[in-house]
């Protein structure tokens, strides 16, 4: 069982590093929404310093609803999806795999670039480190979520808007807490309350979470 | 099983068709004498408010509606668990009949709480716990419906929508809890849509009657939408075509 | 339940079969025993993956059920999956792999790792020495498919195999090997479905279904 585990991780991030352009494109993606939001707000430093975790959250969001839609798109279309149906592991604990190594491929990423971002908006130093944690806590959890998502839309037209619809409105509660976070800090209230909540959701959908996506993706590939 | 009543008769759309038709009527017609009653107690008998004139009546509507759109959120799970569990056909299309109604008493809730903001607080929309999670429960809504319409077939449908709606009931709690804390942490100490002061009994009484009256209408409009479902699943079956032949 | 010796049998009981308004097939019923092959026949758009696909659990049959050793394999699930191998239309070969990498994750999925030497054997077996480390984008239809049923070389141990027109692609040396390897499998007491349009020399001694177009 935990041979398959590993495998598919493995195999996941072989496939992903032999066509990096695709977390490339996730990651400048979500390096240029956060650009974009000081040209439509203005330069005002103490605007931007206030507005830094919620615009980098938000961007985050966005990222990680752009590379859900190739979470099971690929493995559907040539058949290996049914392979993992058919499996000797529980099908929860493949989908576990999978979204574990989508979180390295899409999510970490944004995880590991997020400081130097919030240094453009001139956000304080000292609290990089909450910001950086709130998404690695939090950034797990939109995956966990949006697989969910993607193997109910998986072979729907209009798969990707139909997509964030579905996935948005239940990530919800990781923006709000995990913006929180680096929010409370700047303000002195500290993020610790924050970052247990963060760290609660996670271990709440990472237990069932992929259970929900394996059952989705029986119904879909009816 | 001998002796006791199948109660999986009427999971079967065809036992169930006539028996809904007659149920809706019957909710009609109570939801239209439970409506017509409680908005005679909201805009006649009710005392105007002393701090907000008359505007308050809305209320009448906008309380009842807000209670529907999450109780209806809640029916609809609970069928959708059942259609996932026991794998009967009508608990899936009880499930996509409940999703529109629920969908309008959200938007109703929003509306009108809208409405009432304006009068009271001077602005059409603030980010008030209450009315932002109904946002998002209006969208839940919407992404329910949006599911069932992108796949074609049906049983798909049913399995894809109830899967969704057990993750959106389990999730609306800690939406809920995040809005309500998020909304404190960033407004202190906000208007609270319930927070009226002192309530006259008369009002009490009306909004129940307004909730009964919604409460039967929503039974009736899921009633007869699941109608509806039904005969277009089952058109190739000999009931249905003889209901449209005897209809026609 | 436990297993008892010898391959257990799988049964399809009043198979009901509904796709969208069409209906495939109903009322099917069939027992498949330790070294026997079903071929499964029928033109196109007839219900043959359909079957194929309920028969390994992956949809459900709008009616009926299929059990193995007596049981629902809808309840059996992965205890059921563990002893079958699927190759259906997909190949489930990934561009990006090289075929003995795409062979490691297909046996692994199935609970069976392999050892590279292993992997490199059932490859040659088929045909496709030398291709091992070549990525599967470069290799033809026909090679694809070859890698694809490579896995049956592996899958000595699993008492059920269920093909979806394993031939199709396949050149003639090909399809000499396949047929052998299912033989031989069958000889093992094993049970195997299939379909296929070609009248090769293993379906002639086959159950057969044909399913019509209605």
């Amino acid at each position: 069982m935990l041979a398959a585990f590993r495998c598919v991780i493995h195999r996941d991030l072989l496939l992903a590093a032999r066509r990096s352009s695709d977390v490339l494109t996730v990651l400048l993606f979500f390096v240029i929404v956060v650009s974009l939001f000081p040209l439509g707000v203005g330069p005002d430093p103490a605007l931007l310093r206030t507005i830094a975790p919620g615009v980098i959250w938000v961007a985050a969001l966005l990222a990680s609803m752009l590379a859900l839609q190739r979470m099971f798109a690929s493995d559907h279309a040539d058949g290996t999806l049914e392979q993992m149906l058919l499996g000797a592991t529980p099908l929860g604990m493949t989908v576990a795999a999978k979204v574990f190594a989508h979180w390295v491929i899409s999510g970490l990423p944004l995880v590991l670039i997020s400081p130097v971002l919030a240094l453009q908006f001139d956000f304080p130093q000292e609290f990089l480190g909450v910001l950086a944690l709130s998404l690695a806590l939090g950034t797990p959890v939109l995956s966990l979520i949006g697989a969910i998502g993607a193997a109910l839309t998986l072979g729907l037209r209009g798969g990707g808007a139909l997509l964030s619809l579905l996935v948005l409105p239940l990530y919800v509660p990781v923006l709000i807490i995990g913006a929180g976070a680096a929010e409370a800090a700047v303000s002195g209230l500290g993020g610790k309350a924050q970052l247990l909540l963060l760290g609660a959701l996670l271990a709440f959908a990472g237990a069932f979470a992929p259970w929900a996506a394996a059952a989705a993706l029986r119904i879909s590939s009816e | 099983m001998s002796g006791n009543i199948n109660w999986f008769k009427y999971s079967s759309p065809q036992t169930f068709f006539p028996l809904a038709g007659r149920l809706a009527s019957w909710f009609g017609t109570l939801a239209a004498i439970a409506c017509a009653a409680g908005l005679y107690l909201g805009f006649f008998v009710a005392p105007t408010d002393a701090q907000q004139g008359e505007a308050y009546r809305i209320i009448f509507i906008h309380v009842p509606a807000a209670w529907m759109s999450m109780f209806l959120y809640l029916v609809m799970a609970f069928w959708a668990g059942l259609g996932l569990a026991f794998n009967t056909r009508l608990s899936g299309m009880m499930a996509s009949a409940i999703a529109p109604t629920g969908a309008l008493f959200t938007f109703l809730a929003l509306w009108t709480g809208s409405l009432w903001g304006k009068p009271t607080w001077g602005t059409w929309w603030v980010w008030d716990a209450r009315l932002t999670s109904e946002l998002i429960l209006l969208f839940l809504y919407f992404g329910f419906m949006a599911l069932q319409a992108a796949i074609d077939d049906p049983r798909r449908a049913d399995k894809a929508g109830a899967v969704l709606a057990l993750v959106g009931v389990v999730n609306i709690p800690i939406i809920y809890f995040s809005v309500k804390w998020w909304n404190t942490l960033h407004q202190g100490a906000s208007v609270s849509l319930t927070k009226a002061p002192t309530m006259a009994a008369t009002m009490l009484t009306g909004m129940a009657v307004m909730a009964f009256g919604f409460w039967f209408y929503s039974i009736a409009a899921a009633l007869m939408r699941a109608r509806c479902i039904m005969l277009e699943r089952e058109r190739a079956s000999d009931w249905a075509a003889d209901y449209a032949r005897g209809s026609a | 339940m436990g297993k008892k010796a010898g391959t257990p049998s799988l049964e399809a009981v009043d198979l009901h079969c509904t796709r969208g308004e069409r209906k495939l097939f109903g009322a099917l019923n069939f027992t498949l025993r330790s070294g026997e092959l079903l071929r499964i026949g029928g033109a196109n758009g007839s219900g043959k993956t359909s079957l194929l696909r309920i028969a390994c659990g992956l949809l459900e049959p709008t009616r009926g059920e299929v059990r193995w050793a007596g049981e629902n394999i809808r309840r059996l699930q992965e205890e059921f999956w563990r002893q079958l191998v699927y190759v259906g239309h997909a190949n489930a070969i990934k561009d990006d792999l090289t075929a003995a990498e795409n062979l490691h994750v297909a046996c692994t999925l199935a609970g069976v790792p392999r050892q590279p030497a292993q992997i490199g054997e059932a490859l040659r077996r088929l045909g496709l020495a030398g291709c091992e480390n070549l990525p599967a984008r470069v290799l033809s239809q026909g090679q694809r498919r070859r890698t694809a049923l490579a896995r049956l070389a592996l899958s000595e141990a699993m008492p059920l195999w269920i093909l979806d027109e394993p031939f199709a692609a396949l050149d003639a040396a090909a399809v000499e090997h396949v047929q052998d390897l299912i033989a031989e499998h069958l000889s093992r007491g094993a049970a195997v479905i299939l379909t296929t349009h070609l009248e090769a020399k293993i379906t002639a001694a086959a159950l057969r279904i044909d399913l019509e177009t209605s």
